[in-house]
């Protein structure tokens, strides 16, 4: 479960990282789950392909989407990715075809390495992208969008394919989500799925690839550690999420942080 | 049959046009998305139903209970705007979904999860006059939401502090240039903010019957709809917004079926904000600046 979270939080990450803050993965994520699980169950293709397709639709929609969210910043966009993940569930949720509102069971379980397997090809490639060029283009869109522009980064291609990326490993985890649960149900994908997703990010850090592994670890352990609160979790997380944006509202993992662990050189302009 | 459709599209719309007003009016005066509105909307109506069981008459119940809601939506400006102050524009709303967890689930250990009878406070036995048959219960909650909108308008157009709100809302910097102390502008934007919700709340749940911790998290995406469709940040908006949405459910109920009615509204959100980043009354042109 906790691959499966990394992914997902790195499926906000990158949108966030040119300054899109999405709250509607949980829509990228069902729609990567549902056509993976329909793969695997109705013409029994093996996991990984069917995986790879389910991600490959998601990230086919997230350009879709990606390209009238150009229009919209800040508060806006998180509205309108919220209307577009609760719409997605609403669809699968009086689609027949999919199973409607009882979703679809018996897909096969992965394995643990599959799902690993996923996370460290997702790491090399943030590794490859924090040592790329594209990386000082997202900082550039981040920081100022406009300066960016005039410096000659073609943002809307780079915005639109953050968000296209980031529905691919949202769809990923989508899919790998419904093997490892075996079944599916519309509930499973709801905004508040998608609210952690954009906490595992702000909480981790949003800055760095590794902010939302860690904030990812934080939102699957606290729950387990926390079990002898009982009913009390809730109340507790939320407390939490409070008390961190008080303390810490860059992320928990702020690349000033990482300077001063590694004294990594100043990046030159 | 279409008239007490009508009927009951006024009804939803009036609470849902509350609400969103309460949304509207943080994010025209602080550009601030409270997603902790949704739950303040769910603690008023569990309030007013504590107070109902202790055996206060209904109006003292609904008139401490709203009151109760406006002070939670100061904790919630203390701990989420108050003690953010400077940080980007997404730590404060992120902060606001940190408090939806927390009161939705406080809400559910106090008052239980599961869903509970709202009293019948107002009869809902329906009257008829000729052929319209209307309730009580549907004239009070027009009433008083009627009632809620135009004193709030007026009392942004016409008070001091409702002047200063307008200042703070097109900037706040030259607002304390002028002498307007923002900080209590502020303040009191949030407890307008708090009360409204607090209000719609219990005018919902008059017309429902029901409270439950899950009710304020739907009503806020659909108060999120009606503020998109009536232009972001815009107070007489936000209640044409509400109205049109209540008819819009309403009526894909009635005529297509009620499994599209969440469709239809979400869809519209999309295209609302795609088409008419201005929404509707955005296009009219506002010479009374922003909220």
């Amino acid at each position: 479960m906790l691959g499966i979270n990394i992914l997902l939080g790195w499926s906000v990450y990158l949108p966030i990282s040119t300054a899109q803050a999405s709250i509607g993965n949980a829509g990228f994520m069902a729609i990567g789950a549902y056509i993976s699980s329909f793969l695997t169950l109705q013409s029994g293709c093996p996991l990984f392909f069917a995986i790879v397709v389910g991600g490959i639709m998601a990230s086919f929609v997230g350009v879709l989407l990606g390209i009238p969210a150009l229009r919209l910043k800040g508060i806006y966009l998180v509205m309108a990715t919220l209307a577009f993940g609760e719409m997605v569930r609403n669809i699968f949720l009086n689609w027949e075809f999919f199973g409607g509102a009882y979703g679809m069971r018996g897909m096969k379980g992965t394995s643990l390495f599959l799902v690993y397997l996923w996370v460290f090809v997702a790491l090399f490639c943030f590794f490859l992208l924090s040592r790329s060029r594209l990386r000082l283009a997202f900082d550039s869109i981040y920081d100022d969008e406009a300066v960016s522009q005039l410096t000659g980064t073609n943002i809307v291609k780079i915005k639109v394919a953050a968000f296209g990326f980031g529905a691919l490993l949202a769809g990923i985890g989508g899919g790998l989500y419904a093997h490892y649960m075996r079944f599916i149900e519309p509930g499973s994908f709801t905004v508040l799925l998608s609210i952690y997703m954009l906490l595992f990010v702000i909480l981790g850090g949003m800055r760095s690839h590794w902010g939302p592994v860690l904030g990812a670890a934080i939102f699957t352990l606290v729950p387990e550690i926390s079990r002898g609160l009982k009913d009390y979790r809730g109340v507790f997380l939320g407390g939490l999420i409070i008390c961190l944006m008080i303390f810490r509202p860059k992320g928990v993992i702020t690349r000033d942080l990482f300077k001063m662990m590694f004294y990594l050189p100043k990046k030159k302009g | 049959m279409f008239v007490e459709q009508i009927i009951n599209a006024l009804q939803i719309g009036s609470t849902y046009a509350i609400i969103a007003i309460a949304f509207t009016l943080l994010i025209g005066v602080l550009n601030l998305l409270n997603f902790a509105v949704g739950e303040i909307f769910m603690l008023g109506s569990f309030f007013a139903l504590t107070f109902l069981f202790i055996g206060l008459p209904f109006w003292v119940a609904f008139i401490l209970a709203i009151v109760l809601s406006g002070l939670v939506s100061l904790v919630v400006y203390y701990f989420s705007f108050d003690l953010l102050k400077g940080a980007p524009e997404l730590i404060p709303l992120v902060s606001t979904l940190g408090f939806s967890i927390l009161l939705q689930n406080a809400a559910g250990l106090i008052w239980g999860a599961e869903r509970q009878a709202f009293p019948e406070s107002i009869s809902s036995s329906i009257v008829y006059f000729g052929p319209i048959g209307i309730s009580p219960a549907q004239i009070a909650i027009f009433a008083v939401g009627i009632l809620l909108m135009i004193s709030l308008d007026q009392f942004i157009q016409k008070t001091r502090i409702g002047r200063g709100m307008r200042a703070v809302a097109e900037n706040p910097r030259t607002a304390n240039i002028l002498g307007i102390n923002s900080r209590w502008v502020i303040i009191t934007t949030f407890f307008a903010s708090g009360v409204l919700a607090g209000a719609s709340g219990i005018l919902f749940s008059i017309s429902y019957f029901i409270v439950e911790p899950l009710i304020g998290f739907h009503a806020g995406i659909k108060a999120i709809a009606a503020m998109i469709v009536g232009g972001l940040g815009n107070v007489r908006g936000a209640i044409a917004g509400g109205f049109f949405i209540g008819f819009i459910e309403i009526m894909s109920m009635h005529f297509i079926g009620s499994e599209f009615r969440d469709i239809i509204v979400y869809a519209l959100i999309f295209a609302a904000l795609i088409v008419l980043p201005q929404g509707l009354m955005g296009v009219v042109k506002q010479e009374k600046g922003r909220i």
